[in-house]
């Protein structure tokens, strides 16, 4: 398991998370290039389909990450993600899919530091997971 | 305020009382008609018939073992716009819980119905029931009633409950305006009618029935029932989850699925009026499934199955009330409602929510509160729950 190397999906807030991956890109920090980001205007638009999507599609771990609560430039987005990741929680890992794979944070637009730590997070924990079952079998 | 009133019956011809029932409610001057599944003249099917026309009460039968679709799904066409008139639906449980959970999603309204929920008998799967039924349904029916009144089970002629009722907790409806009652009742001499609301006291009200008071074995008896479909369904989930708990499992399970999605037709609260599987989103270039194919060397056609039945999951199961019409319209004989009872029951659950429990109640994830579910946000290595 020494080389291997996670794959992971972020949708990134447009307002914030995205503007963090900028900085910490822009103020030359360093985290591991394992992660794909895909912008999206707000967290509550991203629809458990597409996080179940990843998953099957063989990612390793799957981040969400949005504004702060009241920061949410679509007022009340971020709470409705945080309900969907909740109920993602009760999805996936009845599936074998290890809770530790699905993340939501908020981070600011400024905390890129943040945004670093948390890729370097999440990588490490996944590395110790393993690859995804979904990887290894033939899924239909 | 629930009022109780018997109907007689003679000769245990229990579908005649209750067409004499019916006859009556349809003769108010406020109702105009009558929803209830009927005996079709074609055929032998029983299908859910808009009766207006007392004499065309002839052939109605609620209690026929038959279940060919969740009539949720009509009172929802019958009420999703004002019709200018009142119409009593008479259901079963689960098709009062799945049309609670459709008037939450503003696909159904109950100003101009009148709920009648019958105590649910059960039903046969929809091939099994052809089969008992063979070429006289009215005959099947009273041997079906019978057999299950008198505590001689639903098992006929080596054909037994759908899997989901012999699983149902909940034979009794709980949010109709008036329920018909059977269980626990001398059903050779009457049969009893509750209110449950102002509207359905004031129907029963004109009606001028005989009241009475609920035989006290009628609590028993479905506290009985309960009991024991509760056990059927906890054997069953503990054996789904664990006949389904990973991809590979999941693979096994739903290996024979063509995409066909009859199941998500035949559900009463999947409730998009276009299915994201039906549109182009996930409509991929050909040349993408090469791509796929080629990393792993092989892909079984169609992709997506079991995407498409964790998104199903993601989108319906915290509305799911467990009536088996996906089972039933699966084609090839896949227990679809097995797998999602058991994460119905988990997401529910999440959310403190059970799907048709009570209007009042939102859909969880139609609403949300400010400090709630923090243990979701954030990186700590929580979880005591391995998967
Ligand atoms: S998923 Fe199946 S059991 Fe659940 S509501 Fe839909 S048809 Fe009924
Ligand atoms: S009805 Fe059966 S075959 Fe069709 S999509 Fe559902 S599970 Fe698959
Ligand atoms: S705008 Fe950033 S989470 Fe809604």
């Amino acid at each position: 398991m020494e080389d291997f190397e996670p794959t992971l999906i972020a949708f990134v807030c447009n307002w914030c998370t995205y503007t963090a991956a900028d900085l910490a890109g822009t103020s030359r920090l360093t985290y591991p290039q394992n992660v794909r980001l895909i912008r999206v205007m707000c967290t509550g638009m991203v629809d458990p389909q597409y996080v179940i999507k990843a998953f099957l599609e063989g990612v390793d771990g799957v981040l969400v990450s949005g504004c702060h609560p009241g920061d949410c430039h679509y007022i009340n987005g971020n709470f409705k993600a945080r309900r969907r990741i909740k109920l993602l929680k009760e999805i996936l890992p009845r599936f074998g899919f290890q809770e530790e794979r699905l993340r939501l944070t908020w981070i600011g637009a400024s905390d890129g530091i943040q945004f670093a730590e948390t890729i370097r997070a999440m990588v490490a924990q996944i590395k110790t997971l393993g690859p995804s079952q979904a990887r290894l079998k033939m899924v239909i | 305020m629930a009022m109780t009133a018997r109907i007689d019956v003679t000769g245990q011809d229990l579908l005649a009382s209750l067409r004499q029932f019916l006859r009556a409610i349809l003769e108010l001057q406020d109702i105009r008609a009558i929803l209830v599944p009927r005996h079709l003249p074609m055929n032998n099917a029983v299908m859910p018939a808009l009766v207006t026309d007392p004499d065309c009460l002839e052939g109605v039968d609620p209690l026929a073992p038959a279940f060919p679709m969740n009539a949720a799904k009509i009172v929802s066409r019958l009420t999703g716009k004002p019709m200018g008139a009142q119409v009593a639906a008479i259901l079963r449980p689960c098709e009062i819980r799945a049309f609670i959970e459709l008037v939450k999603l503003k696909q159904g309204r109950t100003e101009e119905v009148v709920l009648i929920g019958i105590d649910c008998l059960g039903a046969y799967q929809n091939k099994d029931y052809l089969r008992f039924a063979g070429e006289d349904g009215a005959h099947a029916t009273v041997r079906f009633y019978q057999s299950v009144l008198t505590g001689r089970g639903t098992r006929i002629d080596g054909v037994d409950l759908a899997p989901a009722c012999r699983a149902c907790e909940y034979p009794v409806a709980s949010n109709a305006d008036i329920t018909i009652g059977l269980f626990g009742i001398e059903f050779d001499d009457h049969l009893i009618v509750q209110s449950q609301s102002v509207r359905g006291e004031a129907v029963l009200k004109q009606l001028n029935l005989e009241q009475t008071v609920e035989p006290t074995a009628r609590r028993e008896t479905i506290a009985a029932l309960v009991a024991q479909r509760t056990a059927q369904r906890d054997e069953m989930l503990a054996q789904t989850r664990a006949g389904t708990e990973n991809l590979a499992k999941m693979t096994t399970y739903f290996a024979r699925c063509v995409n066909c999605y009859n199941c998500r037709v035949a559900c009463p609260v999947c409730y998009c009026k276009e299915c994201v599987f039906v549109t182009d989103v996930f409509n991929h270039d050909p040349y993408q499934y090469l791509r796929w194919a080629t990393r792993k060397g092989v892909i079984k056609m169609p992709t997506d199955t079991l995407f498409y039945h964790m998104t199903r999951l993601a989108h319906m199961s915290t509305a799911c009330v467990g009536c088996g019409q996906c089972s039933n319209a699966c084609p090839n004989d896949i227990p679809v409602m097995e797998v999602f009872r058991s994460v119905a029951q988990a997401t529910q659950k999440a959310f403190d929510y059970e799907a048709g429990r009570h209007i009042d109640e939102d859909p969880p994830l139609a609403v949300f509160r400010e400090d709630e579910f923090a243990e979701v946000v954030g990186m700590s290595l929580q979880t005591g729950r391995q998967a």
